[in-house]
This record gives C-alpha cells, structure tokens and sequence, in this order.
C-alpha cells in the first residue's frame, strides 16, 4: 500500500522538480549528493547507486554522482555534527539519526514520519550464524545463555549491531517469561558471560568467527550471516533466524541543513524515494534485506524464515528512553557486565 | 657578542615565530579544545568519570602490559641496536630499514595480522595452543601489540648513541684485564644507559595510548581485556565527550610527568657522570 503513495510522491516530485529545474537546467552542473553510510553497506550501495544514477538520468535528464561514505554509524553521525556536509544518511540506528536532530538541530524532530515505515526502506533481524550442522543445537535466544556455549558478537557499546543483538535478546527474553525483568537479567547475565571476543565493530567480529575460528555462534543482522555463509563457504555454516526476534530498522533521511547549502533537497529525495522502487527493493532483497514491497517480498519469501519480530519501540519504550537505561554509562547493560 | 652571526640558517625571530605558530596549531589548540570539553565537568563529576570500577581495571591491563611491552622492547631494542651499530652483514641496509615498519604500517593492519598469526588457528598461535598458551584475544595479546608498535622507539634511540661509542672503547677495556660482562656493564652500559632508558619510557607512553593495533587482538571482555583507549572510544560513541575528554586527560598527565621525569633524570645523570665537569 505504501508503494503507491511512494509512486505517487515521486510522480509529484518529479513534475515539481522538472518545472523547478525547466529554467536552470541548461545552466546546471553535473550534481553530486554524499551519502553517509553505516560499515557494512558498501557492497549494497556499491550496486545500488548506479542503479539510481541511471534511473535519475532517464526520468530527469541530469548526470550525478552519489559518493559514498562508510563507518559505524555513530561514528558517521558524529562526523556530520562535526560538519561533514553528507546530503542523505543511510543508518542502521534510529537513535544515530535522532542525534542530528536533537545534538546538531540538522534536521526536524519528526524526521521518521517524512517517508514511509518510519523512514525504513528496508529492515533486518538478528540471526544467529553456527556452524556446520549446528553442533550446539540453537535455535532461540534462551539457548545462548547454555553452559557450553561461546558466543561472538560485537561490542553493543561501540556497534548498533551490538546493541541490536542486546535489546533483541532482552526483548525476546520478556516476551517468553511475561516481562519478568528479574529472570531477564538474569538470562542476560549468563548469555552476556558466554562472549568469547567483543569486537568493536561488526565486520570484525565477522573475522573473529569466521578467520579465527573462535566462537560457537555469530550473531549480527540476518542479511550479514547470509551474506557470510555464501562467502565463507554455503556448506560450512548455518543460518538461523530465531522464532522471536527485534525488527532492526535502517533509517534513512535528507540532512536539511547540508541539502539546503549542497542545493540538492529534490536529489536527496529522490535518492531516498528510489530505495522504495520495487527494483531498488529487489537489490535490497537479493542482499538478505527484508523489504515492505509486498511482491518483492513474496518473490523472495524463501529467503526469510518466518518470525514474531517485535519492534524496539513497542517492546522496550522510546530508542531515547532505551539508550538512557541500557546503553548509557552505568546503565543496565554496565550492571549486567558488573563482576 | 654575535651569537646570531655564528648560526647556519639566518632569522632567529622568524624561525622561532613559526615553530611557536606549529606548536601552537598541532599541539596547543586540540589541548584547549581538550581542556574546554573538560571545563563543562564539575570536580565530582570529574572524579566519578575516572574512577568506573570498570575503567580503573582497564588501567591494570594497560598498565601492566604497557610495562611489559617496554621492558620487553628495552631487551630487544637494545639487542636489534647493537646488531645494527656494531656488525656489517648482508642485508644490513634492509634490516635497518625493517626497523621502522612498526611507525609506516597503519596500526590496524598490524593489529589484524597480529590477531591472525596468534588465535587459537593461526601460523603461530596453533604451534602455542598445545603448550596452553593463548595471546590473542588475552592480556598477552595486548603486550605483543603494544611491543610490535612502540620497538622503533627504542631502538632508534640507542643506535646512534652506540654508533657514537668506538669499538675501541669495549676492545681497551678488555685488554687492561675486564671480563666481557664487566666491559659491558661499566664500559658500555652507563654510556648507552640514558638512551634505554628514554626509547624505553617513551615506548611505554606510546603503549598507553595505542588503540588501532590493541583492540583487533585484545578481546575487549570488560574488566579483564579492555584498554584505556577503548574505554574513550566507548564514551564517544555515548557522545559523552567530557567523560572522554577526562579519561584522555590523565593518560595524557600519567605519560607528560613519565617523560618529564626522565628528562629530569637524564639531566642528572649526565652531571653525575661529567664528574660536574660539563
């Protein structure tokens, strides 16, 4: 349903942008937009940008160049604070997003409603990747916190990927025991004791697994395990994605500030607009990104097993609310790591 | 007089007044602007950001291997050093230049590599597993770290004073009677002495800062392999600037009175061996 609405804004968009440009574009330059990006998405965008390059020649004329720009998100956000005039931000953290508007004032508060799902183009959830046949048996979250289990995920410190593993584990922990906070922490106590390594980004607690042998289980974002085992070797590693699980949204949004100087409102648009193309969401899905196209989603149903995903907002309360009492300095998750 | 005449490069003023302008832009303004993210904290809030539980264990594990690291480096330093001041072998020239990759390489490319010749399944770490010693991803792993990336320090610093010290000095000593331990501790040791002793300090402050080699091997599992450094990564990423701000202020305090102590001892102890002569 979302679809239409999208095609629809784009149509409109489209007619405001060509009567907009009609005088200027013989004048105008080739345009650049810069998208700031979170650390494992280089190969997805990699693909996906000249895709749009194409499709904005073809429906406006005009050649641009997106450049791209990867780092944990929090490090990206901090960078445009600091002035990195990126033109859009593709994030695996909604609270990445919310600092530029609440810290830097860059963008609108309401930024999630501007584009539909929440501004999420696309969505994820945490799987957890064993190996070959699943030797230690896992197949929900309860069965991390087992005695003979080590575990490798990253630093939920310094990685969203961390921290989705974390409030996924909390979340599907609360929904099996009906809320119980003081069983939860408990689980998390032990499962939190089963890490063998914290690296302090996802990409490398990827190595950690996978070059270094080291660990029973990598947990990260589903797309990142599938695209793991196709690389590492289909016949070495397993995929599985728990009955209960977090929606891990990747927010994007048009930095205001820096559009507005860049002069590139309508690109920056566009570009995110794109992303909710049925071709762009096929990419998305042929990377393990689970997407709202309803007939893209079905083209690719065998992809993605089946799961309750329980959204952060609705399990454990506003992302602010989530960073302030689990991730801040003392917070639950400080508590939990207390010797 | 005409002290100014006797100089090879001219303008006394303006070379003072650009290194004054360098220190000031690369040295000075990020310590204000450290300084500054420290002034919004009160001294409670000051002393609370440096005193976690959690951080105050991350001090042991840097500490303790920021000194093995150094001592390690002193012997090793000291050995390369003397290799390269005092034989001529084929392939001398590359070894020389060998010496310095430790700076050129970007420390997370030696951090990666460390961490993939020492697990449990790597070219070193499978030949070390039998005998029930593990380095990477332990506090062992974060000295060897800390030792790769600071071992120049040494090793530069006490090449050229050897180089400085004639053969001849050793090759008299023995032949008024010394034994080569003796020639060694009282001939050459209290020349080269200072030199150790300033590439060692400055390895170990190096060690205390060092974040990019570290954190690839170290683990990072709270309270038992976590570094200083990842403790101010942390509070970045908690947009808790101040509380970085504070940690990064101490390292700074611990590695400034180290280096300034051994300035001062240095001074001392060239005094006390010039007989006050010099």
């Amino acid at each position: 349903m979302f679809l239409r609405t999208t095609l629809l804004r784009r149509v409109v968009a489209t007619a405001a942008l060509s009567m907009a440009l009609g005088s200027t574009q013989a004048f105008s330059a080739d345009r650049e937009l810069l998208n700031a990006s979170y650390d494992i998405a280089r190969e997805l965008f990699a693909e996906l940008n000249p895709q749009f390059v194409e499709h904005w020649q073809e429906e406006h004329g005009e050649s641009v160049e997106v450049k791209q720009t990867h780092a944990g998100s929090s490090t990206q956000a901090r960078a445009i604070l600091q002035g990195l005039r990126a033109d859009v931000v593709t994030f695996n953290q909604v609270t990445d997003v919310d600092v530029l508007a609440q810290k830097g004032q860059l963008i609108p508060d309401d930024w999630q409603s501007r584009l539909p799902n929440y501004s999420s183009p696309y969505y994820s959830t945490m799987a957890f990747l064993v190996r070959k046949d699943n030797p230690k048996d896992i197949h929900t979250w309860a069965d991390l916190a087992g005695d003979d289990v080590a575990l490798v995920f990253p630093n939920p410190k310094t990685s969203g990927n961390g921290r989705y593993t974390y409030l996924a584990a909390w979340a599907a922990s609360n929904h099996d025991n009906g809320n119980d906070d003081a069983a939860t922490r408990d689980y998390m106590k032990r499962m939190l004791a089963n890490v063998e390594v914290f690296d302090t980004g996802g990409r490398g607690a990827t190595t950690t697994f996978a070059e270094r042998g080291i660990g029973d289980v990598l947990i990260t974002f589903e797309s990142e395990a599938n695209n793991i085992r196709n690389q590492y070797g289909p016949d070495d590693y397993e995929v599985v994605v728990p009955p209960v699980d977090i929606m891990a949204e990747f927010p994007v949004t048009w930095v205001d500030k820096n559009t507005a100087r860049n002069g590139t409102e309508d690109l920056a648009k566009g570009y995110l607009e794109y992303l909710y193309s049925p071709e762009a969401q096929r990419t998305l899905a042929q990377y393990y990104y689970r997407v709202n196209d309803d007939e893209i989603s079905k083209e690719f149903a065998e992809r993605f097993p089946q799961t309750t995903l329980l959204r952060v907002e609705d399990a454990l309360g506003s992302w602010e609310d989530v960073m302030q009492t689990h991730f801040a300095n003392g917070g639950e998750l400080d508590q939990l790591q207390r010797r | 007089m005409s002290t100014r005449s006797a100089r090879v490069l001219p303008g006394f003023s303006l070379s003072l007044g650009v290194t004054l302008l360098f220190v000031s832009l690369i040295l000075l303004l990020p310590m204000t602007s450290l300084i500054g993210q420290l002034s919004t904290l009160s001294w409670s809030q000051y002393w609370a950001a440096i005193t976690d539980p959690r951080l105050i264990a991350s001090y042991k594990v840097t500490l303790l291997a920021a000194l093995a690291a150094s001592l390690f480096n002193a012997l090793f330093g000291l050995l390369m050093a003397w290799v390269l001041a005092r034989y001529t072998f084929p392939g001398k020239r590359i070894l020389d230049a060998l010496m310095d990759l430790p700076f050129a390489l970007p420390t997370a490319v030696a951090g990666i590599t460390l961490a993939t010749l020492y697990s449990r399944n790597g070219a070193v770490g499978s030949l070390l597993d039998p005998l029930g010693i593990e380095v990477a991803y332990t506090w062992l792993g974060i000295a060897l770290a800390m030792a790769f990336t600071s071992v120049p320090f040494v090793v530069r610093t006490v090449q050229p004073v050897l180089e400085d010290l004639p053969a001849q000095a050793d090759e008299a000593a023995l032949t008024l009677g010394a034994s080569n331990l003796y020639a060694f501790r009282r001939v050459i040791l209290p020349h080269i002495w200072p030199a150790v002793v300033t590439g060692t300090g400055l390895s170990f402050a190096r060690s205390l800062g060092e974040f990019g080699a570290v954190i690839f091997i170290a683990g990072n599992m709270p309270y038992r392999t976590e570094v200083v450094s990842l403790m101010m990564a942390t509070r970045l990423e908690e947009y808790d600037y101040a509380g970085a701000a504070a940690i990064a202020s101490l390292v700074m305090l611990v590695s400034l009175l180290l280096l300034l102590a051994i300035n001062l001892w240095q001074g001392r102890f060239y005094r006390r061996l010039h007989g006050g002569r010099h």
